[in-house]
């Protein structure tokens, strides 16, 4: 059992749970993440580790609603418990100095970005950070990027906020204006698709962080496969994070839809439930 | 060994019984045949046990059969060495508990081994019934399922007693077979037992691949329960190497080790299109049903059901996977193998069972690619026709590739068995730690001593994929090596 000691929302569809787990906020890495299950009847979650704090024995997790069990776990309070947590899981970001780097988080993943662009500027990297979202609401997390960042960028769809545009737009602008050095993306994986493309043309060695669908998240079930350069890959014991440049983006689209059927079926009985 | 058996076997009842009925009407008497569920009916049940278990007279009547050979042979066939004349016998005087007693004292779970031991390539093999009459074996397994039941039905199961606690820890890594066993009987000399397991529940295979139609889990749960009242701690939710280090453990005070961590990586064949929605490793689609309950609508875990599911592979896993299959809906169930059914590993009597409900067969098949519709969802598979060539290092004849015989079959879930790698998260953390070509831990096989001294290891992360009763026997050899280890040092 785990205890959610402090819940903080950040937009309508994005939470942030702050989470008794004293070994891992112990054991973690930036990069890292974690596997949840609400109760009994619950399905396990892969979460990223967005922050930990040893003393209080805590760690961070930022969720976004997508589903059945990202939205109950969003409107979970705090004193309740999450029955089951296990971490920290995957590989840990291989983090050194390189001179500038260049941070691109779009939607929630800026909530894993944020650990890695803290790793990067405490190495001694110059750090720029570009945020971006479809609108001003769904930016999140500026203050604690700015912390860790020399320059931030914000990028929206619609314009509400900061500049208009996609995340490649800013990186684009950056690339041209100085030279970069390495490229983190986390976000939804058409965005690090089209980031990934941007970079390899420019040459910058780029890493993804990839939110295939998991199960156990220990190297036994195969669920979270991707190819990278041309190889079978399980993203929670190889990864998450691989070289961008060799990710097939587009298997890894076709496979988060692979439950959708019943992902919206179980969504829609959900709403039921909810509403009597 | 032989002195001891000898001697229990001149024991007064045992004499006295043998000569009650007369060894050529002991022979006659047809082996008996297992209660089982209906086929038909009980395709609609993911968890109804198939196999209903045997009734007190017909228990009786078939222990009548073993004649309470002079040279048991049957003994060398099992891993363990279970005393079997003694337990059968036991059960031919209506001594119930006692039968299940002299089971425990060899083997841990017995329950669990009367349902999932390969019995006709073990003790059943080897029983005299097989190898002189050429008749049908005693069924040992069903005996020794039969005696652990009735134990357990009775209520009368005992916790067994345990030493004075001498304060020393030690930890199993992984909940399976293999740390039971060793849990169980480091528990009983007195030590301090933490088994950590990575997953949410305890018990290893037992509980996430094994499915409910074969060993239901409060078979298992009931062994958990009995180890936790004697003492022994489960920690869920814990990677060791991971969520705490092997130093860590030694720091709060953990003096040796025991990995059983299993050989829970799927492997998967390398073919075109087998990253496609709706192929999957049979562990996810056992673990999805088995421990997440994907089949039941209150739990959030979703599971494809297909109308054409075709699973890859001969062994248990893959007939479990076929009859999980058939039990969500499937109007094709189909099972593709490389070889012949004599080469099949699975347990002789999960064919039948599997025959029984309307599997297909296809086998001497094998895939060589897959195809999706628009939406990156299989919906074809394309195969090749098999012979069996050579025999090879394994003594099986070796398939061979007819050319020009590939057809295609129209598939929407297709499960990948073709087996399992040992799991490298304990290795991986550990790289002082000796460890095969295949990354099995290797071991001294009399103590299960790893070369790390304080660390030991058992079952299948030591065998690759192997036996529940293997692990089990690792386990006991493991905790009597660690026990003469922690006293000499
Ligand atoms: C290593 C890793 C780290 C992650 N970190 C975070 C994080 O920090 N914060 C966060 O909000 N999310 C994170 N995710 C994604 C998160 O796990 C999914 O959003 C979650 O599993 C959805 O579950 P659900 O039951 O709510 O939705 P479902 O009902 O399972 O799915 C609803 C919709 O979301 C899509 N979906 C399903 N699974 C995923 C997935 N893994 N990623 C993206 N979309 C998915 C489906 O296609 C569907 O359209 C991470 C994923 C991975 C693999
Ligand atoms: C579907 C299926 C059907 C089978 N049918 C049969 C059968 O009919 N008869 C038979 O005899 N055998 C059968 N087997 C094989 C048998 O189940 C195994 O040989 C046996 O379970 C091995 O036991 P084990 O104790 O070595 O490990 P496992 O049962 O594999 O358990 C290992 C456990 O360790 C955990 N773990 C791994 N790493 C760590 C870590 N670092 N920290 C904490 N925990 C960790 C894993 O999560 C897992 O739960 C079957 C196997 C499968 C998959
Ligand atoms: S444990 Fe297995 S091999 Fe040994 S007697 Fe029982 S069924 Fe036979
Ligand atoms: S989630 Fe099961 S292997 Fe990665």
């Amino acid at each position: 059992m785990n205890e959610i000691i402090k819940v903080e929302s950040f937009s309508e569809k994005v939470v942030k749970l702050v989470v008794k787990a004293p070994r891992i906020a112990r054991s973690r890495k930036p990069g890292h993440f974690i596997i949840l299950r609400i109760d009994e009847q619950g399905e396990r979650i892969p979460l990223t580790i967005a922050g930990a704090d040893e003393k209080s024995g805590t760690i961070t997790l930022v969720a976004q609603k997508v589903g059945v069990t990202s939205t109950r776990l969003c409107e979970m309070k705090p004193g309740e418990q999450i029955m089951d947590l296990v971490g920290p899981l995957g590989k840990a970001t291989h983090i050194e100095k390189v001179g500038t780097v260049l941070a691109c988080g779009g939607g929630v993943g800026v909530a894993p970005l944020l650990p890695i662009v803290e790793g990067f500027k405490k190495a001694g990297n110059r750090v720029v950070t570009i945020l971006a979202a479809r609108s001003k609401d769904l930016i999140i997390l500026e203050d604690e990027i700015r912390q860790w960042s020399d320059e931030v960028i914000i990028m929206t769809d619609d314009g509400s906020y900061g500049r208009k545009g996609l995340v490649t737009a800013g990186a684009e602008e950056v690339i041209k204006r100085e030279k970069v050095d390495e490229c983190i993306a986390i976000g939804p994986a058409v965005m690090m698709k089209f980031t990934s493309l941007l970079t390899k043309k420019y040459e910058i060695p780029t890493q993804a962080s990839l939110n295939a669908i998991m199960v156990d998240g220990t190297g036994m079930c195969g669920a979270c496969r991707v190819t990278v350069g041309g190889q079978t890959h399980f993203t929670c014991v190889d990864g998450p994070e691989f070289d961008a440049h060799k990710i097939d983006f587009d298997e890894l689209m076709l496979r988060l839809g692979g439950y959708k059927e019943e992902e919206r079926e179980a969504f829609e009985r959900y709403l039921q439930t909810v509403n009597v | 060994m032989q002195e001891y058996l000898k001697q229990q076997r001149e024991q007064a009842w045992r004499v006295e019984l043998r000569g009650k009925i007369k060894n050529k009407e002991r022979g006659e008497i047809p082996r008996v045949k297992m209660p089982e569920m209906n086929p038909m009916e009980r395709v609609c049940y993911q968890n109804r046990e198939v196999n209903l278990g045997l009734t007190v007279e017909q228990a009786v009547k078939e222990a009548q059969r073993c004649m309470d050979c002079v040279n048991p042979t049957c003994i060398e066939g099992c891993p363990v060495s279970i005393n079997i004349p003694k337990f059968v016998k036991n059960i031919e005087r209506g001594e119930f508990i006692e039968a299940a007693k002299t089971l425990k004292e060899t083997s841990a779970l017995p329950a669990v081994c009367g349902r999932v031991c390969p019995q006709e390539k073990q003790c059943e093999a080897n029983c005299f019934y097989t190898l002189k009459l050429k008749k049908d074996p005693v069924a040992i397994g069903y005996l020794e399922r039969f005696a652990a039941d009735y134990e357990r039905e009775s209520g009368q199961m005992t916790v067994p007693e345990t030493a004075p606690k001498n304060g020393i820890k030690v930890a199993a890594i992984g909940s399976g077979p293999a740390s039971l066993a060793f849990a169980g009987d480091m528990i009983k000399l007195g030590y301090d037992v933490t088994v950590f397991e990575a997953l949410h529940e305890i018990g290893g295979v037992l509980k996430y691949g094994i499915p409910e139609f074969r060993l239901p889990n409060k078979i298992v749960d009931v062994e958990l329960a009995n180890l936790e009242k004697m003492g022994v701690r489960f920690e869920r939710n814990f990677i060791v190497g991971r969520t705490a280090s092997f130093d860590d453990l030694k720091e709060e005070g953990y003096k040796a080790f025991f990995v059983a961590s299993g050989a829970g990586l799927p492997r998967f064949m390398n073919i075109p299109g087998e990253n496609y929605n709706g192929i999957l490793s049979s562990n996810e689609y056992l673990t999805r049903v088995n421990l997440m309950n994907a089949s039941n609508q209150d739990f959030d875990t979703p599971v494809l059901r297909g109308k054409n599911v075709a699973v890859i592979g001969g062994g248990n896993t893959a007939m479990d996977s076929v009859r999980t299959a058939k039990r969500l809906g499937a109007d094709r169930a189909m099972i593709i193998y490389r070889r012949s059914r004599e080469e099949m590993p699975a347990r002789v009597e999960e064919i039948h069972h599997a025959e029984e409900e309307g599997i297909e067969f296809i086998n001497l098949t094998n895939p060589v690619e897959y195809y999706a519709d628009e939406k990156g969802r299989v919906c074809r598979m394309r195969v090749q026709r098999m012979e069996l060539g050579e025999p090879d290092a394994s003594g099986r004849r070796r398939p061979v590739v007819i050319e020009g015989s590939e057809y295609e079959i129209p598939v929407d879930v297709v499960v990948v068995a073709v087996g399992v790698s040992p799991n490298p998260l304990v290795p991986s953390e550990l790289p002082q730690l000796k460890v095969s070509r295949w990354g099995t831990i290797e071991v001294d096989a009399e103590i299960m001593q790893s070369s790390m001294p304080e660390l030991f290891a058992g079952g299948d992360i030591v065998r690759g994929g192997a036996t529940v009763i293997l692990a089990m026997g690792d386990g006991r050899r493991a905790a009597a090596g660690m026990h003469k280890y922690l006293q000499e040092n």
